[in-house]
């Protein structure tokens, strides 16, 4: 994902000289070390130092440009979190944060790089918009749409490098701030965001091997939060099943939730997330998800039980 | 309210405003932002807001608060909480650099204000950065909210000399004399980010605010108002 962002965001700030990256001293992936050597006064390092890389890109967008900034998620969103709400937010600034790890994508480097409450943390601002994409596909989208908005702050979660293509042969196109079918199917509808989706696939995957076609979606954007869209899904389906890559609980899963009861929905809501524990494990992730009940296997059982 | 920190500032203010600040051209953050009023009333002064702004201070009906908020006429940044100016700053100083523009963006800080952590991390980025163009003053006046910052951070004095240690080009200055602020600024090499120390006296202008940190917040009753008036008009006078 990271290097899709890199490419995409390479391509428009040749058109739009206002794009800038503001980064605290993470090394350059693919195509972001291409902006630093082509438009080196675009590329700000400001070492391992959040605080100003989230207070400069306000001064910076304040006085004409574009900036992202760009780190590992904790640090892009914790460490200088009352600059993201007053700077960014309070102030309602078009800048982009861009959490790379997000999740528990830094598997093996223990629960410091674990973004596993950002979603929460993010959309818990006024102004905040959080954006998470699914796919590198999906990145490129998001990417387009963050560098093209002037309507104030956007958190992008994404994850590492070398995440598969999920969604490209998706039933509905990329639209900011709307569920996305990727697949259209009956009774059971699987909703996922993020690098966990290949989770939510291969759970698809397994109920077409049991002789199911259940709808499989994308909640890309969680902030604004498409409750037309959901309300539509509890509506349509018998079944639903949220998979997150979020503490405490899931985010879309609570809100699901929220919304099921306030429309009286009968739809029965399955819910999968990160658990409001820190996570001891190291490993890959998937083995990390795995310790709080993130696998096909967990979710079988519990489906099925 | 926080009226003692405004009178702190007031001369400095002033003189960005009055004599250093190209206001075409140039920005003022006032990171220090609970000294506002000193912002307000010389924005009323030169018609940017209105005295019914004034009158109207931190109620429903009116646009000013006890800090100061983006959006507001004449107000560049949010900077209710402290530590923020300065990167702010220094953002807009790097975009007038990056727009080849020749701005220059004014910045004062609050001595107590310079205990925050995201300060210093400013401070060792902007001389990096080459930010001739970024020109800050720290209200030095030796209190914050409880008590005399020199007894409880003794060892941050001499303040310049931290500043000279962090890259940036450095004056001391009396904080309370028009001349000698602006010469600061006029003479400068230039080269560098510029820091102007400023010794100040919190609550300048009224006696019983002098010295007394409880006057870092306290609101005066209708007595203390009306000799903090009369004090006033002795200085202006």
């Amino acid at each position: 994902m990271r290097n899709k962002f890199a490419e995409t965001f390479y391509k428009a700030a040749l058109e739009d000289p206002k794009l800038c990256l503001v980064v605290a001293d993470i090394s350059p992936a693919g195509s972001i070390e291409k902006f630093r050597q082509d438009f080196p006064e675009r590329f700000l390092n400001t070492g391992v130092a959040e605080q100003v890389m989230i207070g400069m890109c306000a001064g910076m967008c304040q006085n004409g440009l574009r900036p992202f900034a760009y780190t590992i998620a904790t640090f892009a969103l914790y460490r200088p979190f009352e600059m993201i709400r007053d700077d960014l937010a309070y102030q309602n600034l078009p800048v982009t944060v861009v959490g790379i790890g997000g999740g528990v994508s830094y598997a093996a480097l223990g629960g410091t790089h674990h973004a596993q409450e950002d979603i929460f943390i993010a959309s818990s601002i006024p102004n905040m918009q959080v954006i998470a994409p699914s796919d590198p596909l999906e990145t490129e989208e998001a990417t387009r749409h963050c560098v093209a908005q002037t309507k104030g702050p956007i958190y992008m979660r994404l994850g590492r490098a070398g995440e598969p293509i999920l969604t490209g042969d998706a039933v509905d196109p990329f639209v900011f701030g709307k569920v996305r079918y990727l697949k259209k199917g009956k009774k059971t509808c699987i909703l996922s965001y993020g690098a966990i989706m290949s989770l939510a696939v291969e759970l698809y995957e397994d109920y077409k091997k049991r002789g199911e076609t259940p709808s499989l979606v994308s909640m890309h954007t969680l902030k604004p939060l498409d409750r037309q869209g959901l309300s539509q899904i509890l509506s349509n389906y018998e079944e639903i099943i949220v998979i997150e890559e979020v503490s405490p609980e899931g985010y879309v899963s609570g809100k699901l939730k929220q919304l099921a009861w306030e429309e009286k929905s009968l739809a029965k809501i399955h819910t999968f997330a990160l658990q409001d524990e820190f996570i001891h494990v190291y490993g890959k992730p998937h083995e990390l998800l795995a310790a709080h009940g993130l696998s096909l296997e967990h979710i079988n059982s519990k489906m099925r039980a | 309210m926080h009226i003692a920190p405004a009178f702190s500032c007031l001369e400095i203010v002033d003189s960005i405003y009055f004599e250093l600040m190209d206001r075409q051209q140039d920005r003022f953050v006032l990171s220090k932002g609970h000294g506002c009023m000193s912002q307000y009333v010389i924005l009323e002064a030169l018609g940017v807001l209105a005295k019914e702004d004034l009158d109207r201070y931190c109620t429903p009906q009116g646009c000013l608060g006890g800090h100061p908020d983006y959006g507001t006429p004449g107000i560049e940044a949010s900077t209710g909480s402290l530590g923020h100016g300065l990167s702010i700053a220094m953002g807009m100083a790097y975009a007038e650099k990056l727009q080849k523009k020749d701005g220059k963006i004014f910045v004062v800080l609050g001595d107590g204000e310079m205990q925050e952590g995201s300060v210093w991390e400013a401070m060792m980025m902007a001389p990096n950065l080459k930010l001739n163009n970024l020109i800050a003053f720290v209200d030095l006046n030796n209190y914050q909210g409880l008590g005399k910052t020199s007894e409880t951070h003794p060892n941050f004095y001499p303040i310049v000399d931290k500043c000279r240690a962090f890259g940036w080009e450095t004056e001391e200055v009396n904080g309370h004399a028009h001349q000698d602020i602006c010469q600061a600024v006029s003479l400068r090499k230039g080269e560098r980010p510029l820091m102007v120390v400023c010794h100040t006296i919190k609550g300048k202008g009224v006696d019983f605010m002098i010295d007394a940190p409880i006057w870092h917040y306290r609101s005066p009753n209708g007595d203390e108002y009306a000799h903090a008036l009369a004090n006033l008009q002795e200085v202006a006078a």
